[in-house]
């Protein structure tokens, strides 16, 4: 049987807010537990939330990026259930009034198709704090679990797909989209390895045509686009065999682990908790003024399409570099920078093709990478203007990278300036040419079509008399000239 | 000394009469005497309070004395005092110090105010005759066979014992005014948003609010004065110019429209109560009042609304007491499910217990409709009420409570009988509008309270009606015998 998959995203999305959504504790991740949970992250007694503006615009911001509703009231519910690290007992979230309603996020996918995946709606919610189990928390010898409430109160919007998507590739494709989307806004910090954002893929399998949903499973957690990707591979792998072995699938959540790549149930449907979600109490409902949404529409940055169509546009990039370059807020601003003080089309190559390699070979994000935009702009102005060949540029990227400084320090230090002056290069040919008497004879005989091969053993023997300094370009067109000659 | 109401102590300290020290010491030996008997107080923080005192005679001799510089009150139990426990009334804080203020007790610190100690509580403010505390019931001191009310118990009977002239409360379904009408004092519940609900344990956060509880309607409105203001740590909390509650007190009451609700003088009302509430009534009209017979159709529903809605936030406001933090923790618990269970098993009371199941019920898959989401529609039609009365009128009165004071274990077996002592004063909560109880009979040597209901943020008219009732009559001058 040929077999359809039905796929959903619930996506958590960490708000790059300062404090926290209900107080004002600070955000900051990495630091020593409990340091950053003040009395109300504590949930002390008598304490009371206060909601952070900057959360309600981030979130409109995003609304208005998915081209999605406003609600004009919105309010916040409180979900009911025990957990150490949650310390109020209960999450204060949105169900009846999310803050964001329906909306779309178009997505690319690599054949050039595009399809537009829905939005069911995003709301406005907090994080829980982080629960360290045995094994990573020991006291007296004996296993603990120890409590960080550092993130507990971190704002967060949870966004809601359709089941729009049909494989993998689209929900990574999606997920991507919405990464894109987040960043370019600066809503938030897209740091995945830190948990900024976070993947819960609803999945479900059903027979080619049909038009009702399987039941479905939830894989939560996942913090990569690999992760993701490799998850929904194996659980419609496991629904699809179970099936067809004659089992049913049953609705529950799963759990990937991306090391071992496996995934284990862990709790089914009939285990799961009665919420009891109702309006809280201590937030009155928020109301948004028109005004105040149209005056966060005009101050919303450049979005990923409009920017990938803009580095068509304007730096006469093809659609696919494009896509690369305007994806990630951070890459595109990048070439830009790089773009603007040298060549658009060389920053783009050396953006995608080395710099990426390399960050991707050490697991580094683009802001962290060791050779600024401003140094890579500074050595392609050098290979454009002729001093620094391909190759050389290669090792001054590579000092870049190393931390010794801007190209033209390097190209100076180690003197790679490549040979330019006609005349020099005239006077290298002229004597690989004296000095090749059978070669030249050769190519005298030969066939015009097998002549340009041949090229090769002069060209090798000119770079060597430079010690490779010499201009490449200059270097074929002088030999052709001079060995044309002797024709 | 004891006998002094605030007003009266504030002018001695500012005459130099007596000083900070002598009043609070003369206060911290009575309540060391006698309290004892009442129970009135969890803790007495002596030590501080006559630091305090001293501190406020040197700041008073430095000629920069806020209104209250030096005047002794008690806070209840369920306001948060840095570095001085707050226990809520439950096992579950017994050993809970919080490193905060609450925003009351902080407005009072900025007054000047020297804090006696913490008073005695229903737990978690669950409870209308204080038999629900930790710490043992507090006595009526007009008859200690009988509760002084609740929740606020505590704060009613040690000013009705004149151990304090002034103390904190908060009024969730009546909280302030049925123990101050069972104990003879004058307490006020603001308008829902008044008072800052910050650092105050949370009962029912869209119910709760603070105020005041005194002798007077002038004390009320002196200590309003230093209680209410906006706060933004609070987002209930209203952003509105507080005014001077003592500006209008002797205004004449000649234009008065007071509203009559038949609905609190029907069945269950005791005879005694009745009479002395219509006593008062014959008082207003004597001044020039106008009283108006008028109906609040759906009263009878405000105690069903009330036990659904209060318990509902309630349980997800007490879920927070897990054993996990700070509080109470048993002892040695296998594993997390044990941790909770018995924590929670253990640390609260049978009352609280009931309220959160009940809560936790109304809240369930399947019940939101019929129980949750019906009693805030029966809320807005209460609501309504209250605002189409007051297209007519001024101010509502009636009685706070349907009968005086009644003996310890009287209703201990019923939980709807205790809740009916709410049904006059629930509706207020609900609404959010201010109400206040101020003596005006006894039946049996057991004070009577008279209602008034406000319209929103109309405390000084309430004050005014309070006081000049107070101008002509002396039942809230009246001491328990031999406290006088």
């Amino acid at each position: 049987m040929q077999w359809e998959t039905v796929i959903g995203l619930e996506v958590h999305v960490q708000l790059a807010t300062q404090s926290k959504i209900f107080s004002g504790a600070s955000t900051a991740f990495g630091a020593e537990p409990n340091t950053q949970a003040c009395a109300i992250d504590l949930a002390m007694p008598g304490t009371l939330p206060v909601p952070n503006e900057q959360a309600f615009r981030d979130a409109i911001m995003f609304g208005l990026a998915i081209d999605a509703d406003i609600a004009r009231t919105s309010m916040f519910e409180r979900k009911n259930y025990f957990y150490p690290d949650l310390p109020k007992a209960y999450q204060t979230t949105q169900l009846e009034k999310p803050i964001v309603g329906r909306g779309h996020v178009d997505i690319e996918l690599a054949d050039g198709s595009k399809k537009s995946i829905r939005i069911h709606h995003a709301h406005l919610e907090e994080d829980a704090g982080k629960s360290l189990h045995e094994g990573s928390f020991e006291i007296h010898g004996h296993g603990m679990t120890g409590i960080d409430l550092n993130r507990a109160g971190t704002p967060l919007i949870e966004i809601v797909s359709e089941p729009d998507m049909r494989n993998a590739e689209e929900a990574v494709a999606f997920a991507r989209k919405l990464h894109s989307i987040v960043t370019s806004l600066g809503i938030c910090d897209g740091n995945m390895s830190q948990g900024s954002m976070r993947f819960d893929v609803n999945i479900s399998v059903r027979p080619k045509g049909s038009d009702t949903f399987g039941t479905r499973t939830e894989t939560k957690n996942l913090n990569s686009f690999k992760f993701m990707e490799d998850a929904i591979a194996l659980e419609v792998e496991r629904q699809i065999d179970l099936i067809e072995d004659g089992g049913k699938v049953i609705q529950e959540t799963r759990l990937y682990n991306g090391d071992t790549k496996q995934a284990r149930a862990m709790r089914s449907k009939e285990e799961a908790n009665d919420y009891r979600y109702f309006p809280c109490p201590d937030l009155l409902p928020i109301v948004f003024e028109d005004d105040y949404i149209e005056q966060i529409r005009q101050s919303l940055p450049e979005l990923p399409d409009a920017r990938r169509d803009r580095f068509i546009e304007q730096y006469g990039l093809s659609r696919y570099d494009a896509n690369s370059l305007s994806g990630d807020a951070a890459v595109a601003q990048f070439f830009q920078t790089a773009a603007a003080g040298s060549d658009a089309k060389l920053a783009a190559n050396w953006i995608m093709g080395e710099l990426s390699a390399r960050l991707n070979a050490e697991d580094r994000v683009i802001q962290d990478s060791p050779v600024s935009a401003d140094q890579l702009a500074g050595m392609i102005a050098r290979l454009k203007d002729g001093t620094i060949s391909s190759k050389m540029a290669k090792q001054v990227f590579d000092a870049m990278w190393n931390g010794e400084g801007d190209a033209d320090g390097i190209i100076e230090a180690r003197g790679l300036k490549q040979v330019s002056d006609s005349g020099a290069i005239e006077a290298l040919v002229d004597d690989v040419i004296a000095n090749s008497p059978q070669q030249v004879d050769n190519y005298r005989n030969a066939d015009d079509a097998k002549r340009p091969k041949m090229l090769g053993y002069f060209v090798g023997q000119i770079m060597k008399a430079s010690k490779g300094q010499a201009n490449p370009q200059q270097v074929n067109d002088v030999l052709l000239e001079k060995l044309n000659a002797l024709l | 000394m004891h006998n002094k109401t605030l007003a009266e102590i504030i002018a001695g300290l500012n005459s130099g009469a007596f000083s900070s020290v002598e009043i609070t010491g003369h206060l911290l030996n009575r309540i060391r005497q006698l309290d004892p008997q009442y129970n009135s107080f969890i803790t007495v923080t002596a030590e501080a309070a006559l630091a305090s005192a001293e501190a406020a005679d040197r700041q008073r001799a430095s000629g920069n004395a806020p209104l209250f510089c030096g005047v002794p009150i008690a806070h209840k139990d369920i306001f948060c005092t840095n570095g001085v426990r707050t226990s809520c009334g439950s096992k579950m804080l017994d050993n809970f110090v919080p490193p905060y203020d609450a925003t009351v007790v902080e407005n009072f610190a900025q007054a000047g105010a020297v804090i006696l100690g913490k008073t005695n509580m229903d737990e978690f403010a669950m409870g209308s005759s204080n038999e629900t505390s930790y710490y043992g019931p507090v006595k009526n001191p007009w008859d200690v066979n009988c509760v002084p009310g609740g929740s606020s118990g505590g704060s009613a009977a040690a000013l009705a014992a004149r151990l304090t002239p002034g103390a904190t409360a908060t009024d969730t379904g009546g909280s302030i005014r049925q123990p101050a009408a069972l104990c003879g004092v004058t307490g006020l519940k603001p308008t829902y948003g008044r008072v800052s609900r910050w650092g105050m344990v949370a009962f029912a956060s869209s119910l709760d609010q603070a105020g005041p509880m005194a002798r007077s309607a002038e004390d009320c409105a002196l200590m309003l004065n230093a209680m209410a203001s906006f706060d933004p740590r609070d987002s209930t909390s209203i952003d509105r110019e507080v005014p001077d509650y003592t500006a209008n007190l002797n205004q004449p009451l000649s234009s008065l429209k007071i509203g009559i609700p038949k609905e609190y003088f029907g069945e269950g009302l005791n005879p005694g109560t009745e009479q002395a509430v219509r006593e008062a009534l014959t008082e207003y009209e004597k001044q020039g009042a106008t009283l108006v017979d008028i109906s609040l159709p759906h009263s009878h529903l405000a105690v069903p609304a009330y036990y659904v809605i209060a318990p509902a936030e309630a349980s997800a406001n007490l879920s927070r007491f897990d054993g996990v933090r700070y509080g109470y923790r048993c002892e040695d618990p296998k594993d997390l499910r044990d941790l909770y269970m018995r924590t929670r098993g253990e640390g609260f009371g049978d009352e609280v217990k009931r309220r959160i199941l009940v809560g936790a019920y109304c809240l369930s898959a399947g019940y939101y409709d019929a129980y949750y989401r019906k009693a805030q529609q029966v809320r807005h039609l209460i609501k309504q009420d209250f605002v189409d009365a007051f297209a007519t009128v001024d101010v509502i009165m009636g009685p706070t409570s349907p009968s005086p004071a009644f003996a310890f274990g009287a209703k201990g077996d019923d939980p709807v009988a205790m809740y009916l002592e709410d049904v006059f004063t629930i509706a207020t909560n609900l609404a959010g509008l201010p109400g206040m109880s101020l003596p005006c009979g006894f039946v049996d040597n057991r004070p009577v309270g008279l209602q008034i209901i406000g319209n929103y943020f109309d405390e000084g008219l309430m004050l005014n009606a309070a006081h000049q009732f107070q101008r002509a009559t002396d039942w809230h001058q009246r001491a328990p015998e031999g406290l006088e």
